[in-house]
């Protein structure tokens, strides 16, 4: 596997625009030749749909969803970084890229990262040209605030509602798109496997989730959108139909997959409440700036948050990080919590959460004040678990969030098979070992509206439009094979359901690759995969036929995806012998208890070869270089 | 607790459909009405049937997906309350729920509870947008806009597209949704040169989806999750009205 990221040489600040100037071009005349297939219509998605359709090219998007506006971009609710400096606070696109770079754990790629931090500046721009209503201030100017890892106050944000505010935004640029003929939106289907053509990506085979006809479609790249993976443990902050699917499949046909194990666990969120629970709910990061984490001091102690009296709470981390205390990093913040429930400390029925108080807030602010910070959480958390967070303090534990890995990309954003791109959370290139608040929507946006419609065309100014259709035999061959795995499914009728399988995965996973990982959970975990995953071919119940819509037929695919995936991340995790980040293995701490990196033997992203299933994968290393932030311990004492 | 449900079931637009009673024998309070629904699907799957077909995705009140009538009412008893938000404590033991589809022509029925709500879609693309090429955007803060109309239109923009007031309303119109975009776009000094071919052409798309007209009920603002008022369908007949009275620039359009 060849990794060659191509970063243009010179001096960071001028390696995009040198790079811009450097690309072929397609001449506005030719564009209408070229066929862009685009799997995902979220953020990244829907806006690098929106700008190609601009551009002139041919533009085919593919979502499972009844309408591009329902992507799961559209639940984010914190902000957007930019580094407009509109506060005077100092904020420059070095300090953006100088924390991110530091957030991420020195597990990133600088010129990327750079990028970003330039692009970041634009995307506010275009976002408010488009009607984006961003918070103002009395005087009309844009608004910003202050977010986790940050100094300087660089989100823009519409109250807790910025990623619907955006991807409604980049929809309607799409709509107008597919008003002018440009951008074709095929809804309710979904990508079942990727079509490479001597070595090249050349189409997709998709199922039709209405009528169940399993289709070719053909093209000269293919961009994938695809989002993250963080439901191969079943509960995560996701929405349920987030898979890895278009991304493994990839994987499958030849594409690297990095740093799988990174995956962020988000330190707010409302604690499971039983056997039954679908998905988990976050509650935004916002909230830790006044509210107080605390457990009682004693194990076991089971009274209620009023009858613990101030000197037998434990306000763990205001002891443990002084200078940074209820405001430490996700990362720390998650683990610190586990251990807390862990060790008996847990609070509530299932003492299976930490308390997040506000009461000395509503004391000091006021009731009032408080509201209109937070009303809006307030009332999800009530509608959630019925408890009044005014008068008791909220419950929260950390649950998967993002995920940092994905599809290997070189920096015009083509992975290692020519002609597929990947933009969005489906790569792994911008955000290392941990992604900072408000980091998310920058790189989708950034990814779709001004990176990868620019650097497409310099793949396709080298290659001649058209040449093949679906008629060529790669396409009857992957419709076969997408064909056999829908029948397996359906003539399986075994005597479990598929989410009785899906729960065993994500318990089994979250165990042994979640918040914290050692050898020999990991070793175990990579002998008992295989064992679930054959019990689910051998034993899996899908009723329905494969004609009509068929969810739970959808779901079994999904999760036939995961069982394979499972592995690479656990070799993944397994292999990178240090601590760094979201990866957080036990063997490798500082004195203190915090992750310690190993930089002399793992400065680098770790890119997997797909060999087969149930065989090992082959590692691939591509060697980050720091040039321009030195490597440092984080420290948030 | 224990409940008894009533559920519409129908394989396909050309099926008539038929409500089916399921026993629910072990429902928590905790449950969401969703996860109520796959405990239930569970069961079904286990013991030889189709499970329910639901639309869902985030179950945070966000996407809009989840839509269905309980109790005759859009997304259940709550108000302000997503289905995927409405949790069992809203029901009592023993309680008997009926859960259907929404109803509306223009959203036909694709199975069971799932219906087709693509006319949206189609309503956006026939002008719910300001037109902006990528990468030819002024600096945000070149157009200030007073805090009064930002906080506006953004109550406008929170619309999720879920269908509830169409669902909602004795003429199955599409108002509310239509008003909440020409409002949202048109209290913002970007959205001004395509206001009136905006409102033209998004009242014309939504009439020839089949929706009805709005005739003052206010269903669709209590049935709504995000609260949107009708006073934006105000706005929005007003708006109508003075681009009516202005020649439509349709050739401007074309160009």
């Amino acid at each position: 596997m060849e990794l060659n990221a191509r970063i243009p040489s010179g001096p960071i600040e001028e390696k995009w625009d040198n790079h811009r100037f450097e690309m072929k071009l397609v001449n506005p005349a030719n564009k209408r030749k070229y066929d862009v297939i685009i799997v995902g219509s979220g953020l990244a998605g829907a806006s690098a749909a929106a700008t190609m359709g601009e551009l002139g090219y041919r533009v085919k998007v593919f979502t499972y969803h009844d309408s591009p506006r329902r992507a799961h971009s559209i639940a984010a609710q914190g902000g957007i970084n930019a580094a407009k400096n509109y506060q005077n606070d100092g904020d420059s696109v070095f300090r953006l890229f100088y924390d991110t770079v530091k957030g991420g754990d020195f597990r990133s790629r600088e010129a990327n990262v750079y990028r970003l931090a330039q692009i970041s500046l634009n995307i506010i721009d275009q976002a408010v040209a488009q009607g984006v209503p961003f918070a103002r201030e009395y005087g009309g100017q844009l608004a910003n605030r202050s977010f986790g890892g940050a100094q300087v106050s660089r989100t823009f944000y519409a109250r807790g509602q910025t990623g619907q505010q955006l991807l409604l935004g980049a929809y309607q640029a799409l709509e107008r798109q597919v008003a002018a003929g440009t951008v074709q939106v095929d809804t309710r289907s979904e990508m079942l496997d990727l079509v490479v053509i001597d070595g090249v990506a050349r189409g997709i085979v998709t199922r039709d989730m209405l009528s169940g006809e399993i289709r070719s479609h053909v093209a000269d790249a293919v961009v994938l959108g695809t989002g993250g993976y963080s439901n191969v443990f079943f509960l995560s902050t996701n929405a349920k139909a987030c898979n890895v699917t278009a991304t493994w499949r990839a994987h499958r046909r030849g594409a690297g997959f990095a740093n799988p194990c990174y995956t962020q666990i988000h330190p707010t969120c409302i604690p499971p409440s039983g056997d039954y629970q679908s998905k988990l709910t976050l509650m935004s990061e916002s909230l830790r700036n006044d509210g107080r984490i605390w457990v009682p001091k004693k194990e076991g102690d089971n009274r209620p948050a009023s009858q613990i009296p101030e000197a037998e709470r434990d306000y763990y981390l205001e002891r443990l990080y002084p200078s940074f205390g209820n405001l430490t990093p996700r990362d720390i913040a998650s683990r610190r919590a586990k251990e807390m429930v862990d060790a008996g400390h847990g609070v509530g029925e299932r003492n299976n959460g930490v308390f997040l108080d506000f009461s000395h807030a509503i004391e000091r602010l006021g009731a009032d004040a408080i509201s209109e910070r937070y009303g809006n959480l307030f009332a999800m958390y009530e509608k959630i678990t019925g408890e009044d967070p005014y008068k008791r303090p909220m419950r929260i534990y950390p649950a998967p969030h993002y995920t940092m890995g994905g599809l290997w990309v070189d920096y015009d954003l083509m992975s290692n098979v020519p002609g597929l791109f990947v933009i969005g959370e489906a790569n792994f290139s911008d955000h290392g070992a941990n992604r900072l608040g408000a980091s998310a929507l920058m790189q989708g946006l950034a990814d779709g509206y001004f990176v990868v419609p620019m650097t497409i065309g310099n793949y396709l100014a080298r290659v001649k439009p058209g040449g093949v259709d679906t008629s060529h035999a790669a396409f009857a061959d992957v419709e076969r094979e997408a064909k056999g795995r829908m029948d397996r499914l359906l003539s399986a009728q075994g005597s479990r359901t598929v989410d009785s399988f899906h729960i065993e995965l994500g318990r089994l996973m979250w165990n042994a690759c979640g918040m914290a990982r050692s050898e020999e959970g990991l070793k175990d975990a990579l002998k008992r995969i295989p064992e679930l995953r054959e019990q689910f071919w051998r034993d899996v119940r899908v009723p329905g036929s494969g004609a009509t819509l068929n969810q739970s037929l959808e779901k079994a695919g999904r999760v036939a995806d995961f069982m394979e995936f499972a592995e690479v991340m656990c070799w993944d995790a397994l292999t990178r012998d240090e601590s760094a980040g979201a990866h957080y293995r036990v063997e490798h701490t500082t004195d203190e208890g915090e992750a310690k990196r190993d930089d002399e033997n793992f400065a680098h992203a770790a890119v997997w070869e797909f060999k087969g299933v149930g065989e090992d994968p082959v590692r691939h290393t591509e060697p980050l270089d720091f040039e321009n932030v030195q490597l440092s311990q984080r420290s948030y004492k | 607790m224990r409940l008894t449900l009533h559920v519409w079931r129908q394989a396909s637009s050309r099926d008539t459909g038929r409500f089916e009673t399921f026993d629910a024998p072990d429902v928590s309070e905790h449950m969401s009405f969703l996860e109520m629904l796959d405990v239930v699907n569970e069961r079904i799957t286990q013991e030889g049937g189709e499970p329910i077909a639901f639309e869902h995705d985030c179950r945070e009140g966000i996407c809009g997906s989840c839509g269905m009538v309980v109790n005759g009412r859009p997304h259940g008893p709550q108000s302000l309350t997503t289905a995927c938000q409405l949790h069992m404590r809203s029901f009592n033991d023993g309680d008997e729920i009926w859960i259907e589809p929404w109803r509306a022509n223009s959203f036909p029925v694709i199975k069971d509870l799932v219906v087709d709500r693509s006319p949206f879609d189609r309503i956006i693309e026939a002008g719910g947008y300001i037109s902006v090429r990528t990468g030819s955007a002024p600096d945000g803060n070149t157009f200030p806009v007073p805090k009064q109309f930002a906080d506006e239109a953004f109550d406008a923009a929170t619309c999720i597209g879920c269908g509830a007031c169409v669902a909602a309303c004795p003429n199955a119109s599409a108002m509310l949704f239509t008003s909440a975009k020409v409002a949202h776009l048109g209290l913002l000094p970007q959205g001004q040169t395509e206001r009136w071919d905006r409102v033209l052409g998004m009242v014309e798309t939504h009439d020839e989806e089949g929706f009805g007209n709005c005739t003052n009920h206010g269903a669709c603002q209590n049935a709504c999750p995000k609260g949107i008022s009708v006073d934006y369908i105000a706005r929005l007949n007003r708006d109508l009205v003075k681009a009516t009275l202005r020649a439509r620039p349709a050739e401007a359009k074309d160009a």
